[in-house]
């Protein structure tokens, strides 16, 4: 699975916002690259960070766990969290859940 | 399909994986973090942690915390019995109102409020608490079910086996480590009492003082050149130590006689190495062949020894090495009746010697530990210190060991003197 960023980081440039790409299976591994990826983000002073669901088939309880774990950082940090391009299963699972209460979806 | 139903496949996929976690030998403090991720996932919950409770300290310690922020407490006391008794009642999920009641709660309760903390589970594993789980709030900011308490007591229960199972482990660990260390306390006990023999035998002759210790310490030698491990070099130096056991009934004067004993006098000293053997056998030993030792330690190859007159394969191998140590020493020191051999000599009568009464791979074994002290390729200077300085730098000496060693076994000294790098050529 790939994680991208859409831009580059650079020491000078503060991006305000930024994209994360998640991969067709959200699991420890790749949830833990994910989260990894959004801290990097927002440690950096990102604002606003765009999750693209597009890819994404499953996600697991791990997976799960972690989302909340990017959502709770990026509150702690002021940021905004954007879901985008969810298949109706994930909606489903993630409205289930509760994540999309504390998220804009797109 | 419906939203309960939907949770429940859920729910079951997150139990099914914490269960593969939990078998799987996984570093124990990523199984429980991977653990709270998969129960906060089951259910959509914001935060919480799992602790591990010490019965020692009596102390509940965080191993993983989620969302909980860096000032909640990482270790909660339980500082009274009845607060312990009422969280081992049974694996239950606590509202964090009902919980208010316990002392532990009292104490932290302004940590709990402000993490937004509802429930608390303890961990119990056959009627003793061995943890307990804190979560906060679920992200739909609904209140928890009862369906979603049986879910989290079900994964609680798989998680306080993991807790439970990884505590049993560590005791295991721990009184393995006690056991070692008391098998350590014994065998020093047994090598000192071994030394204190050695050194009670070499009491009753002046003139061989530090013989057992000395060929405790060649045997050593040897055993290390033939390349054998640890415990049987260990057992071979307590054969050396007390191959002489036997002399403690030889009368002193025979043994200290200024002069060479006549037949009487050495019929009775020839008794020693069966008089050992009585001594030793009954005692169990960590290593087998000590009372073999010193039984036969007087045999020879060609038959000629004492007391059975054994031929080469009827000779116990370690009795082999303890005769080559003895006699070494036996000539490497003052007697009563004659000075020690020059080291040159010495070496000459092992060569003359090896086959008859001496093992040829005995022999090579010791002479190649003498020629890499002399080469400095082995600096410990094991030789030095038992034959003194000026005897091992004996002119000629380390020549005369290679050229013995040549002849003895072509292949062995090629093999050595080549990789040590000394000389040019090896010395055929």
């Amino acid at each position: 699975m790939n994680i991208t960023s859409e831009t580059a980081v650079s020491p000078r440039v503060v991006e305000q916002t930024s994209t994360i790409f998640a991969g067709s299976y959200i699991n420890k591994l790749s949830g833990e690259q994910i989260e990894h990826e959004c801290r990097r983000k927002l440690d950096s002073g990102c604002k606003e960070l765009t999750l693209d669901f597009s890819q994404t088939e499953i996600v697991n309880s791990i997976g799960i766990s972690i989302l909340l774990g990017v959502i709770d950082v990026a509150e702690k940090n002021g940021a905004k969290v954007v879901f985008s391009e969810m298949n109706e299963d994930t909606v489903e699972l993630f409205d289930m859940l509760g994540l999309t209460k504390h998220v804009t979806i797109q | 399909m419906n939203e309960t139903d939907n949770k429940l496949i859920h729910a079951f996929g997150a139990l099914a994986e914490l269960g593969h976690e939990i078998t799987n030998k996984n570093n124990f403090q990523e199984t429980i973090r991977t653990s709270l991720h998969l129960l906060s996932g089951a259910l959509g919950i914001r935060r919480g942690a799992v602790a591990r409770y010490s019965r020692f300290a009596h102390e509940l310690n965080m191993l993983a915390v989620r969302a909980l922020g860096d000032e909640f407490p990482l270790t909660l006391g339980l500082t009274t019995e009845d607060e312990r008794q009422f969280l081992a009642i049974g694996l239950n999920p606590i509202e964090v109102s009902q919980a208010r009641v316990l002392p532990f709660f009292q104490v932290y309760d302004v940590s709990f409020e402000n993490k937004r903390l509802e429930l608390l589970i303890p961990l119990v594993v056959r009627e003793e608490i061995v943890g307990a789980i804190f979560l906060g709030e679920k992200a739909t900011g609904e209140p928890y079910t009862s369906y979603d308490k049986d879910i989290i007591c079900a994964m609680g229960q798989h998680i306080g086996v993991a807790i439970a199972q990884r505590n049993l482990m560590a005791e295991i660990e721990r009184r393995s480590e006690e056991n070692r260390q008391l098998f350590d306390e014994m065998r020093s006990t047994y090598h000192d009492t071994v030394k204190a023999f050695a050194a009670a035998i070499d009491c009753k002759d002046k003139y061989t003082e530090g013989h057992s210790v000395r060929v405790g310490r060649f045997t050593e030698i040897i055993a290390t050149e033939l390349g054998w491990g640890p415990d049987e070099t260990e057992g071979a130096s307590v054969a050396g130590y007390l191959h002489d056991v036997g002399k403690l009934t030889v009368e002193r004067k025979i043994i200290n006689a200024p002069y060479r004993i006549n037949a009487k006098e050495s019929a009775e000293l020839n008794k020693h190495p069966a008089v050992g053997y009585e001594i030793l056998q009954p005692i169990h030993h960590p290593y087998t062949d000590v009372p073999l030792a010193a039984k036969y330690h007087h045999e020879r190859l060609d038959g000629r020894g004492y007391p059975d007159g054994l031929y080469d394969r009827e000779i116990p191998f370690i009795a082999k090495i303890v005769n080559l140590a003895d006699s070494f020493d036996a000539m490497t020191t003052d007697r009563p009746y004659k000075s020690r051999r020059p080291a040159i000599d010495v070496v000459e009568d092992l060569h003359r010697n090896s086959g008859r009464q001496f093992a040829p791979e005995i022999v090579t074994a010791f002479l190649s530990g003498i020629f890499k002290e002399l080469s400095g390729d082995d600096r410990n200077k094991r030789f030095r210190r038992l034959l003194g300085r000026d005897y091992m730098e004996t002119e000629g000496l380390a020549d005369k060991i290679k050229f013995t060693l040549n002849e003895l076994a072509p292949t062995t000294p090629m093999t050595y003197v080549a990789a040590a790098g000394i000389g040019d050529q090896p010395i055929l």
